[in-house]
Parts: structure tokens; C-alpha cells; sequence
């Protein structure tokens, strides 16, 4: 369904993504993660068409989409969400995910009903009316989500919908997750914490300084010393492996 | 719309249309003619300011294009002014078009898009100064010939309904953005450009056509100035004054909203006429005018509208 190839941008000298290859298959749950900095926003930064790559190519459904604006590459039926919060601040929650909604439709009513049934499915009905810049992080977040569902997109990017959140609000979101993809849509999705992602996502790709260091199922890359020593530094997989020797 | 408002609306025109019958003072009738017209190039600046979030400082490009079409199709070549208001709002679009593309095209937002309107104004201003077509500095004098084809008249009655025409029309433009998905567009932009793009929002096109109706607007309200103070030159025509009035009656009233510019326009007008009239010491009147302003504008971010909708709204407090 995805297909990135060759994918490369850099800010000034700092080359924040570099020569990736991915493919995000049709209805699974792919997840891309990594230490902070590694380049995974600046990766979909690129594929949604908000950033121009230096050098690569991005196919979705077997077409290029070099030089695609945003609202054109929605139009194809991908959307992202944005890890640092993007709501129509001025607005009520339901007017945000209308916007959404009108991708579908130009009818007021119905783009309202729609809105609803999405502010529904979140779990976010409750605070239809009010205004977005009143919510918490977490209201936040889903309603990153809500108004991406509502545009209803064949692939969602998600980025890092769930940072900033407690356990039990990770465990609704982890569940409305899973409940979208049994809905047909394909999803695509960062995450900074790893455990989060392990029992969600069929394939993970792992992102560090921009280059991709290990992919495949979840439990493997957690048990690739590569991976370990992303996250935790340098000689992180070797003390890791014989915690008793302190001279490691 | 709740019945009562839509009673209360239907009261207010009807008291609007009468207006002229029930007034005999035909200085306060030029008040309210007056009044009228700014409401309607402060709604024009709304519909590009206040919905779609594109702050102009100089709007009155297209009023002055507006009023120097109309003019010399009449003045040059005989050719009536409700045609010439036609001609003027095609101008104030396509002026409203070519500032929007080189504007947006290049990602102009904020201040940036406020000093290039600005700046094009006053392009405008210096052109219409030195072409011969615009009669130059010397402008252009309008003959008095009353009629309505020409939109011009004896009674100022004449003047009056024509502004309220403009205002009523102008209204329903803003109504229409609040009910139709090009308005949620327009509002989407304004508050995250690029959240609004990466759910579909055309973000270069929807601000295109914004510029383009302003434009329009504007370009109308030339030629209805033009035809009722007979004389236009460049600074009337191109005058950073007539932006500022614009966006003040905006703000005043509270931008992106329906009835902003008309409430805005009522007020600011009224503090104005009365300022200068009870306040004889040169120059305090305008203090006065100034501080008020700074209150309201300090004090109330939504304008004065948003004083009747800060009321709670009743799903909140089910909420809290
Ligand atoms: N617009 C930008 N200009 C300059 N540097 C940037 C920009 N965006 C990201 N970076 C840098 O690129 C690197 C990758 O950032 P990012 O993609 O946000 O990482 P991640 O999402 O994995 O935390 C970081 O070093 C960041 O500082
Ligand atoms: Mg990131």
C-alpha cells in the first residue's frame, strides 16, 4: 500500500533521515519507532507531503506522489495525525472533526452526523461543544485521531498519539486502535515508547540518527542488541546480556 | 437560527427599510448611509481577516480599484454606473486575485501578508498618481446626474437604501460562511493552516477565493462611493485610512462573525460623531476615540459580539 524508497532529508549539515526503505502492507498495523530525534516525524513529515525530500520516492497505492501538496495526498486516502497538537483552536471539538468530515461530504447536516458518529467511536461525544483548546492532552490526542478518522482515509499515520498519556488512557486508545484497523483502514504509526507498540502493531520498523537499524516482528526487534542499544546507549545490549560482569 | 433572533432580524430590517420615512434630518440619514457603507467594506475585510485569518492591511486597494473603474467607464466613455459597479466588482476580484496569488502562492502569512497588502495599496496610490487615465493627482470629478442607473440621487434616501442593499447582501455572505463548508474551511485555515491541509482543505485555494469575494466587495463599494461624493483623486482612492477603518470596524465588533462589522461600524461611528461633538477642545476627541478603542480592543479579544455569546453555553456546564 506504502512504498518508500531511497527516502533521504537533510536539515542544514544534520542529515535527519537517510536512505530509507519501507512498505506498509494493506491492512496491517506498522509501526515505526525510535529515540527522540531519530527522524520518524520528518519521515512522515515527507510521506504526507509536508516536507520535500532531499532524495527518494514515496508510492501509495502504485502512484508517485512526488510533489504532492497535503490536501491532495488526503485525497488519495492517506492522513496524519500530528505529534505536537494541531487543533482548530478556536473551534468546538465537533466543528474540528466537521472539517474532517466535509473530505467526504460539502452537506452541512451530514457532515455534522458524520463528525458525531466519529466523536462516538473515541469517545469524545461528551465534548462535542466544546471548545478544542480547553481539552486535556489526552482529549487532544484523539481528537488528532477523531479528525483524521473522519476524513476516512485507507492509511492513517499516527505520531505518537499516545505520549503524554497514563496507563489506562493508553489501554483505550491501544483498544480504539486496534478497533480501526478490524474497520478495514490500514494504519501506520510512531510510537517513542516501545512496550506501547509490542502488542499492537504486526511489524516495527526501528528509526536511529535518521537510519533504519533493524526491522521485523515486534519480538524480535526487541530482542535485537542493535535496538537496545538505540534506546539505552552505547554498550546498553552487552551489559544487558551479563548484568552480573561489572566490569562490562 | 432561533425563532426569536430571526423575529428580532426580521424587526431590525423592517425598521431599517423605514428608516428614511420616519427621519426627517437629512444629516442623520447621511449618518446612518454612512454607517451602512462601513459595515459593508468592514464585512469585505471580515470575510478575508476575520473568517479565513488573512490579516490585510490594505484592503482599500480594491475600493479604490473599484471606484476608478466605474469612474472612468463613466467619466471617459458615458458608460452607466450600475454597469460601472459590475465592472468594479470584476476589478476588485481580479485585483483581489492578483495579490492573493503572488501572496499566498509564495506562502506569505501574518505580518508578512499584512505589509504586502499594505505595499500594494500604496503601488496602487503612487500609479494612480501618475498614469494619465486617472486624471493624476488631479483626480477625477463625477457629474451629478440623478438617476438610478446611475446611482446617484437628490434624496439621500437614495444613497441610504443602496448601502443598506450592500449591507444586507454582505450579511448573507457571512451567514453563508457560517453555514457551508467553504466557510469551515476558511475558519480551519485560519486557526492551523497546516492542520487544515493535512485533512484535504485546498488551504491556496480557499484563501484565493476569500481574497477574491473581499475583493469584489470592495470594489463595489467604490464605485457607491464614487458616485456619492462625485470626486475621487488617489489618496481617497488608495488612502491607508479606508484599510484601517476596515479592520477597526472588524476587530471592534468581533472578527469572524456575522454582525461584527455592523455592530462595529454603529459604534465606532457613533463614539466618533459624539466625541466630536461634545468634546470642543481640539484633538481631546480623538483621545477619547483612542482610549476607547484600546479598552475595547484590550479588553474584549472577541469584539464587542463577543459579549452576548460569552454566555455559558448550556452543554458545558452539563459537562463541567
Ligand atoms: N524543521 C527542522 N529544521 C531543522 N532541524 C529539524 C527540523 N525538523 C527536525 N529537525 C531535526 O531533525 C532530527 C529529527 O527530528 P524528528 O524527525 O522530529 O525526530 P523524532 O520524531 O524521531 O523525534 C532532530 O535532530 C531534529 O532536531
Ligand atoms: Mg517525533
Amino acid at each position: 500500500m506504502l512504498d518508500v524508497r531511497g527516502l533521504s532529508k537533510s536539515f542544514g549539515g544534520l542529515a535527519a533521515v537517510s536512505n530509507v526503505d519501507l512498505s506498509v502492507d494493506a491492512g496491517r498495523i506498522v509501526s515505526l519507532i525510535g529515540p527522540n530525534g531519530a527522524g520518524k516525524t520528518t519521515l512522515f513529515a515527507m510521506v504526507a507531503g509536508f516536507l520535500t525530500p532531499d532524495a527518494g520516492s514515496v508510492r501509495f497505492q502504485d502512484r508517485d506522489l512526488a510533489g504532492l501538496k497535503p490536501h491532495r495526498i488526503c485525497g488519495r486516502g492517506m492522513v496524519r495525525t500530528f505529534q505536537i497538537t494541531q487543533p482548530f483552536a478556536g473551534l468546538t471539538t465537533l466543528e474540528n472533526v466537521m472539517v474532517g468530515a466535509y473530505h467526504r461530504t460539502a452537506d452541512r447536516r451530514e457532515a455534522a452526523t458524520r463528525a458525531r458518529a466519529v466523536l462516538d467511536r473515541v469517545g469524545m461525544a461528551a465534548q462535542a461543544e466544546q471548545p478544542a483548546d480547553g481539552l486535556t492532552v489526552a482529549g487532544r490526542k484523539r481528537l488528532e485521531l477523531a479528525r483524521a478518522l473522519a476524513t476516512e482515509p485507507q492509511l492513517l499515520l499516527l505520531d505518537e498519539v499516545m505520549a503524554g498519556l497514563n496507563p489506562t488512557e493508553i489501554d483505550e486508545i491501544v483498544g480504539l486502535i486496534k478497533q480501526i484497523r478490524a474497520g478495514g483502514i490500514t494504519i501506520f504509526l510512531i510510537e517513542h515508547v516501545m512496550q506501547a507498540v509490542m502488542n499492537l502493531s504486526d511489524y516495527t520498523y526501528v528509526l536511529n540518527d535518521g537510519v533504519l537499524i533493524a526491522e521485523g516482528a515486534p519480538a524480535e526487534i526487541a530482542a535485537d542488541p542493535r535496538v537496545v542499544e538505540a534506546y539505552l546507549g552505547h554498550g546498553a545490549a552487552e551489559r544487558m546480556r551479563t548484568p552480573e560482569d561489572g566490569h562490562a | 437560527m432561533a425563532v426569536r433572533t430571526l423575529l428580532f432580524l426580521a424587526a431590525l430590517l423592517v425598521l431599517a427599510l423605514i428608516a428614511p420615512l420616519l427621519i426627517a434630518n437629512r444629516f442623520l440619514i447621511d449618518v446612518l448611509t454612512l454607517i451602512l457603507f462601513s459595515a459593508f467594506l468592514g464585512q469585505s475585510w471580515n470575510i478575508l481577516g476575520g473568517y479565513a485569518g488573512q490579516f490585510s492591511f490594505g484592503s482599500v486597494v480594491f475600493f479604490g480599484t473599484g471606484a476608478y473603474t466605474s469612474s472612468i467607464l463613466l467619466m471617459t466613455f458615458g458608460i452607466d454606473a450600475w454597469i460601472g459597479a459590475i465592472a468594479a466588482l470584476f476589478a476588485g476580484a481580479a485585483v483581489g486575485a492578483f495579490v492573493g496569488f503572488l501572496s499566498f502562492r509564495y506562502g506569505l502569512r501574518g505580518s508578512y501578508f499584512a505589509l504586502i497588502t499594505l505595499a500594494f495599496a500604496e503601488v496602487f496610490k503612487v500609479l494612480a498618481n501618475s498614469v494619465e487615465f486617472t486624471g493624476g493627482g488631479i483626480g477625477i470629478f463625477i457629474e451629478h446626474e440623478p438617476g438610478l442607473a446611475r446611482l446617484q440621487f437628490d434624496d439621500p434616501a437614495g444613497y441610504y437604501y443602496i448601502a443598506l442593499a450592500l449591507t444586507v447582501v454582505s450579511l448573507a455572505i457571512a451567514w453563508w460562511l457560517e453555514r457551508s463548508r467553504f466557510g469551515a474551511y476558511l475558519k480551519a485555515i485560519r486557526e492551523n493552516e497546516d492542520a487544515a491541509e493535512a485533512l484535504g482543505v485546498n488551504a491556496f485555494r480557499c484563501k484565493m477565493y476569500a481574497i477574491m469575494i473581499s475583493g469584489a466587495m470592495g470594489g463595489v463599494g467604490g464605485t457607491f462611493y464614487a458616485q456619492k461624493f462625485l470626486y475621487i483623486d488617489p489618496p481617497i482612492a488608495y488612502g491607508v485610512a479606508t484599510s484601517v477603518e476596515m479592520l477597526l470596524v472588524s476587530i471592534v465588533g468581533g472578527m469572524g462573525t456575522v454582525f461584527g462589522p455592523l455592530v462595529g461600524s454603529f459604534v465606532l461611528h457613533g463614539v466618533n460623531e459624539v466625541t466630536r461633538h461634545y468634546i470642543q477642545t481640539p484633538g481631546l476627541s480623538l483621545i477619547v476615540y483612542g482610549l476607547i478603542l484600546i479598552a475595547i480592543i484590550g479588553y474584549l479579544p472577541n469584539g464587542l459580539i463577543g459579549l452576548f455569546k460569552g454566555r455559558a453555553r448550556p452543554k458545558d456546564a452539563e459537562d463541567a
